[in-house]
């Protein structure tokens, strides 16, 4: 599987506090509009998704799109309520699927 | 009349090797050692956090790569690197930092990417990774990680110093259509602009480096390669003992500064 990093800061949270999820997925994001040096089109190859679950809720997903960065990094917040993992799937073009998981230690 | 012109041909002459003798005095003298910088300084505040944070910076992704590479066998009766490495954090610690080498077998000076593809050739039995490939960078990154924050320490020996000096000679040598030599740019003109970039001093503290315009991780070959093409000279090949040389001759330049990869570069 494609790799992928997610990590939360801080990792130890009291409840109620907010924490940061950051996360990085390995993709080279290829638009589709560009060409190669021969003048073919380079078929577009895009994550077209990413979704974080806290222990199986949902608390962010997002739609990517052409004109975003290779290897996309993104950032979110969410409010610590209990220890668990946050899961984290980016899926995309030609089947393209990839899972990362950082765990939150809740006192 | 012709006498005269002679003369004054002559005098023109003396004038250019002087400034020539100056513009190598000033070359040769190097910048002082209070005065180097990685290109980590000269960035943006954005770009040094990123590669400051484990969780944003993008080279990360190839460590990630690198590990599995390091413990797994390549084909089963193939000993992994881990087999006679051992836990790469303790016994790759400082390696990365040391790079290029003299390697006896070789019989030269190899880079780290030489080194892993000479011990995938001839320890592990597996054919060579391809210069820039996914697998040699994620393998370089993870071994480059284990040296973060140890000082650059080069062997310049006695059978270093024809590299060294070759090196040298590289980075002195004006080239391409538009003439310049590297230390034009990276001793003498430091800290300047070109278009909207900082001239850094060009040292190599970061390697391999995940580099914002490549949207990759990249080789210092690579790196140099792309400052052949823009003064439009014939770039040499990756594994060309010129370039070799000149990885070897930047790397002594930046001798005790603290090593830093994987970095993050505009």
């Amino acid at each position: 599987m494609p790799g992928a990093l997610a990590h939360v800061v801080p990792p130890k949270a009291r409840r109620g506090e907010i924490v940061e999820v950051k996360t990085l997925a390995s993709h080279v994001m290829e638009t589709g509009y560009r060409r190669d040096i021969n003048g073919i089109a380079i078929p577009r190859d895009l994550v077209r998704a990413m979704r974080c679950t806290y222990n199986g809720e949902e608390v962010f997903s997002a739609e990517f799109h052409p004109a975003m960065a290779a290897n996309p990094y993104v950032a979110f917040t969410t409010v610590a309520t209990e220890s668990g993992t946050l899961d984290v799937e980016w899926t995309g073009d030609n089947g393209y699927r990839a899972t990362a998981s950082a765990r939150l230690e809740v006192e | 009349m012709i006498r005269f012109a002679g003369v004054a041909c002559l005098a023109r002459i003396a004038t250019a090797a002087a400034l020539a003798a100056t513009a190598l005095a000033a070359s040769g003298a190097g910048i002082a050692p209070a005065d180097r910088r990685s290109g980590y300084a000269m960035m943006a505040p954005e770009t040094r956090r990123m590669q400051d944070d484990d969780a944003e910076n993008p080279g990360m992704l190839w460590v990630l790569d690198g590990r599995p590479l390091w413990t797994a066998r390549p084909a089963p009766d193939a000993a992994s690197c881990a087999e006679c490495h051992g836990d790469a954090e303790t016994s790759m610690k400082g390696v990365a930092a040391r790079y290029p080498a003299f390697d006896d077998g070789a019989g030269h000076p190899v880079d780290l990417a030489q080194r892993i593809n000479r011990c995938r050739v001839l320890r592990q039995r597996q054919a060579p990774w391809a210069g820039e490939s996914r697998e040699l960078l994620a393998l370089e990154a993870y071994v480059a990680l284990q040296s973060r924050g140890v000082p650059i320490a080069i062997d310049a020996g006695p059978r270093m110093q024809p590299y060294l000096r070759d090196g040298r000679a590289e980075f002195e040598r004006r080239r391409g259509q538009l003439n310049l030599a590297c230390s034009q740019c990276h001793e003498d003109r430091w800290g300047l602009h070109l278009g909207g970039s900082v001239i850094p001093q060009a040292h190599p503290t970061a390697y391999p480096i995940y580099r914002l315009e490549w949207q990759s991780v990249g080789s210092l070959r690579r790196r140099l390669r792309g400052c052949m093409i823009a003064v439009r000279s014939e770039p040499y090949d990756a594994e060309a003992p010129q370039m070799i040389d000149l990885e070897l001759y930047l790397a002594w330049r930046a001798r005790g500064m603290t090593f830093e990869a994987p970095g993050v570069r505009p």
